[in-house]
């Protein structure tokens, strides 16, 4: 067990507040925690938990406001720039000069972490076959996808080896393939060079691969400990209920009412369920909504312990209630795409693709940075016209009516993208008048929006002061303030923590429900899991159209009997290239 | 119709809110332009004061002393050093510690005072520093009025008769020529300009940055909508300050206005409106707010230097005259000079609004066009 040697990381009582606008966020609050030499060791939590003020305090980078934090034995704050010497730090946007070639990226580092000339050569040839990156050491960097990037940065922080690698979300905005050869290049590097590892990150499923996790939230520690370990806690709590006759989201919402029901989300085929005791509810089993049900235990996730743990801090969330009218899922298709190109010069970067999406459906649009999903996603929207095709929405042609088809459609984006400077309310009322709403209307929109997503009490506040959460409902107020027929949804989840995800798609089911029709790009393979169908994009074309369970069957080998949307994903990629 | 004037309302609005309301923006539009009047108001000027000169005098006799006495009693004149030898006039002119050099002659004296001095005439030399070219012509021109005022009184004492033409001048418009009646107006026009353009420059480049851009062209908002919801701010907000500058030129400056208000106005709005065209040209090419800074100030300095502001175009060469055409600043100058000091009216005006109005329509048009094609 690596715990037998000295900590090579420790953490105590550590304290650290920002000032921000009017408030004061403490963004670290009394967190003390170890870190054993060789191993990967994950900090975990959504944005705003502190993870990055974590990462600037290990490597000498901001003073504590108290408490102490002591790297190989020396004090980071005090001794910081002998820490730094033996410390490797990726921020989240690394450094890397996008007119440079990776080679001269790989100097650069090499030059300034003063690298000798003569042991240069090995280093890079070791680490270019590390990464996979020799064919294109002569790339320009800023010419480089998501994931070649962060390998690029990666091999840039390790010219010289470090004793301690400090990297700050690596796997952001990375596709799931790269991701994968991200953390192999990991394990690697702990197992072979014996390299200690502390790594930031928003993905909870990431945290399994970690030897040993620190959990925070909101600038506390809620645990910590090996991920095994605690997700084993949750073992017998954990189910999949599938019931075919019924539709998946009124039985998903019909679960999640249930006192006794800590978390039940859309999986698949099925519902999954995490209940507040062992075994399964005796009043679930008898409910009459469940006659035709099945629940069968599942093996518990990491996600299920955040949840679980979070739960027990968080007021009732707000559970909004199932509309009655469900029309029809095959009624009329709202969004028609045939043969639709879109190119850059030369570049196609949608290369005819045609579907269709039905009233009430979820539809999703998965794919790695560079796929052509935003820029279908933008054409959607009328953001961006295509160069040949067809495109209709809510009837409306796009060529030639944008306009009037808009005003059927809501969209939010993943950056929450309302005015930072005026108010909650301002906002509100900007975005009504917007989408042409006057009168008595507007005044009872407006009143519904801030009932419905709870803004009241933030009314007067700056949109841009609000906390993630309330961003988040503040973008969906304002893009749902008109009653939309199509919902645009463009990463709306990245970066917010589990419940308010959860709190989003319980929203968004109830919108499927009564009608709305959701479409969605998403990267997190989690997410495709809510859609009833989606398309999976590669290179401006469509891979795979279906739904998630025909997508991951099809995934099926003797090696993975049950594949995951990624493993789908990995494998639909990897064939297609 | 009334849910687009709705639309647009709304956008004006916010568009005023956040441009109030964030103290950055706040200040910019009210701090620079107060201290830009003040600075021309008071600092900008022609007329020189203290021009420090050197006296070389070989002479030495006594009509040699009633000369210096003329330069020692002018107020503009501000005497520096007395020099003895010849060689000591090139440091002092060097080191900038005098701008001129009086150097009367040995025998000045002996030749006034000879009879058949208008034969011989004594020769007077003037050294000036000629780097700034038009503060040496300006310091020659005081020179010359004392050395005239000098002769007059010498011939008018010896009873000899007076030169046979005799320069009398009075100035029209300005009686005293006071530059500051030919700045200030100028002002007006310059700090609305640089208002106006850079609050529509900046409006579209900071949605875009923030991401908020999106947001607004998926709301049923029309380009057109969204371009005139643009424009206005930048207009409004450029009539705002205009009319407050013209105020202070008025009430605090004593400038005098002569000519038709209407006429100054209709000037006003359609150089604005050139100047809001040109904004949204740059707002719809920027992608940030430092492109848009960058191509408002491309703009800006030119339009200003051109415009005949501080240089008459009459003294640029025939291309770059030419090329002031195109500068909205250049009529709008004119206009507020001829309203201002001259008392014109429409009628006299028409030709300078014209070609503006033509301007504004040409970068619209151009900026709509833009707006519609460029949202990739």
């Amino acid at each position: 067990m690596p715990s037998d040697l000295a900590p090579i990381l420790v953490a105590d009582r550590l304290a650290k507040a920002f000032v921000a606008g009017q408030q004061r966020i403490r963004a670290l609050d009394a967190v003390s925690f170890a870190v054993a030499p060789g191993s990967i060791t994950g900090l975990i939590g959504p944005d705003g938990a502190g993870k990055t003020t974590l990462m600037r305090l290990t490597a000498g980078l901001l003073v504590p406001d108290a408490g102490t934090i002591h790297v190989f034995g020396l004090d980071a704050t005090r001794d910081a720039l002998t820490v730094q010497a033996s410390l490797g730090y990726m921020p989240q946007r690394f450094g890397l000069y996008e007119d440079l070639t990776a080679q001269e990226n790989l100097d650069l580092y090499a030059d300034l972490q003063g690298v000798p000339k003569g042991e240069r050569a090995n280093r890079y040839a070791e680490l270019m076959h590390m990464t996979g990156l020799q064919p294109f050491v002569n790339r320009l960097a800023g010419r480089m996808s998501g994931g070649m990037k962060q390998k690029l940065g990666l091999a840039c922080t390790l010219v010289r080896p470090p004793r301690l690698l400090l990297l700050d979300e690596p796997t952001v905005g990375v596709d799931p393939v790269s991701r994968r050869e991200l953390w192999e290049i990991l394990d690697h590097l702990v197992t072979g060079a014996g390299m200690s590892v502390l790594l930031s990150t928003a993905y909870l499923d990431e945290a399994e691969r970690c030897q040993d996790v620190v959990l925070l939230h909101e600038g506390r520690l809620l645990d910590r400990g090996d991920p095994g370990e605690m997700s084993a806690r949750l073992t017998g709590r954990t189910w999949a209920v599938a019931a075919p006759e019924r539709c998946r989201r009124r039985l998903q919402m019909t679960l999640a009412r249930i006192p006794g029901v800590i978390d039940a989300i859309v999986h698949g085929d099925a519902v999954r369920v995490v209940t507040a005791m062992e075994g399964f509810p005796p009043a679930l089993a008898t409910l009459p909504e469940m006659a035709d049900s099945e629940a069968t235990p599942v093996p518990p996730r990491f996600e299920d312990i955040f949840v679980d743990m979070l739960s027990r801090h968080a007021t009732a969330a707000h559970v909004p209630a199932i509309p009655h009218d469900t029309p029809a899922h095959d009624g009329a298709p709202v969004i028609r795409v045939a043969d639709l190109v879109r190119k850059f010069g030369d570049f196609r970067a949608v290369d005819g693709i045609s579907f269709d999406v039905r009233r009430g459906e979820i539809f999703g649009l998965l794919g790695a940075n560079g796929a052509g999903k935003s820029t279908t996603f933008r054409m959607l929207c009328g953001l961006l016209p295509a160069s040949s095709g067809h495109l209709e929405v809510a009837g409306h042609d796009l060529r030639h009516s944008a306009a009037t088809a808009r005003e059927r459609i809501g969209y939010m984006s993943q950056k929450f993208s309302q005015y930072a400077n005026l108010s909650v309310r301002q906002n509100l009322d900007f975005f009504a008048s917007a989408y042409g709403l006057a009168g008595a209307e507007r005044t009872q929109r407006i009143a519904w929006a801030e009932e419905e997503f709870d803004l009241g009490r933030y009314h007067d506040h700056l949109a841009g002061d609000l906390p993630l959460g309330y961003k988040q409902r503040l973008a969906m107020a304002c893009a749902l303030m008109h009653g939309p027929d199509i919902l645009f949804l463009d990463e709306p989840t990245s970066g917010v923590d589990p419940l308010a995800r959860r709190e989003f798609w319980q929203r968004i089911n109830t919108l499927a429900l009564s009608g709305v029709t959701v479409l969605v790009t998403t990267h997190f393979m989690e997410e495709a899991e809510y859609c009833d169908r989606l398309v999976i994009m590669a290179s401006g074309r469509i891979l795979s159209l279906g739904e998630p369970a025909t997508i991951k069957a099809a995934a099926r080998s003797p090696e993975q009997p049950h594949p995951s949307m990624e493993d789908a994903f990995i494998k639909l990629v990897e064939d297609a290239a | 119709m009334r849910s687009m004037l709705t639309r647009v309302l709304a956008l004006l609005l916010k568009e005023f809110l956040a441009l109030f309301k964030d103290p950055k923006s706040r200040s910019v539009l009210i701090g620079p332009p107060l201290i830009q009047l003040i600075v021309f108001g008071y600092a900008a000027t022609f007329e020189l004061k203290n021009i420090p000169y050197a006296i070389y005098n070989e002479d030495r006799g006594a009509i040699s002393r009633r000369l210096e006495a003329a330069f020692a009693g002018a107020p503009s004149f501000h005497r520096v050093a007395t020099i003895s030898a010849a060689g000591e006039i090139t440091p002092l002119i060097d080191s900038r510690e005098a701008l001129l050099v009086i150097h009367i002659g040995q025998r000045f004296s002996d030749r006034l005072l000879s009879s058949d001095y208008a034969a011989v005439q004594s020769p007077l030399q003037v050294l000036i520093d000629g780097r700034n070219s038009n503060t040496a012509m300006l310091a020659m021109n005081y020179v010359r009025s004392i050395v005239d005022d000098f002769n007059r009184e010498w011939m008018t004492e010896r009873g000899l008769p007076s030169l046979p033409a005799r320069l009398e001048s009075r100035a029209w418009f300005n009686p005293n020529l006071e530059s500051r009646w030919f700045f200030v107006p100028g002002i007006i026009g310059m700090l609305a300009l640089i208002a106006t353009i850079l609050v529509t420059a900046m409006t579209v480049a900071r949605e875009r940055e923030e991401g908020t851009f999106d947001q607004l062209l998926v709301t049923p908002l029309r380009p057109g909508e969204i371009l005139l919801g643009k424009a206005l701010p930048g207009f409004l907000i450029g009539l705002a300050q205009g009319t407050v500058i013209l105020l202070i030129t008025v009430l605090w400056f004593g400038v005098p206005l002569r000519g038709s208000v209407p006429a100054l106005y209709c000037g006003l709005a359609l150089f604005l409106l050139s100047g809001v065209g040109a904004g949204l040209l740059i707002s719809s090419l920027a992608v940030t707010q430092q492109q848009a800074l960058l191509g408002a100030f491309l703009f800006m300095v030119p339009a200003i230097i051109l415009s005949g502001f501080a240089t008459p175009i009459a003294n640029m060469p025939p291309f770059v005259q030419a090329v002031t055409y195109l500068d909205p600043l250049r009529y709008f100058m004119t206009i507020l000079r001829k309203v201002f000091l001259e008392g014109a009216g429409f009628d006299v005006l028409a030709s300078q609004l014209w070609p503006m109005a033509a301007i504004g329509a040409a970068t619209l048009a151009l900026a709509g066009w833009l707006f519609r094609h460029r949202m990739n």
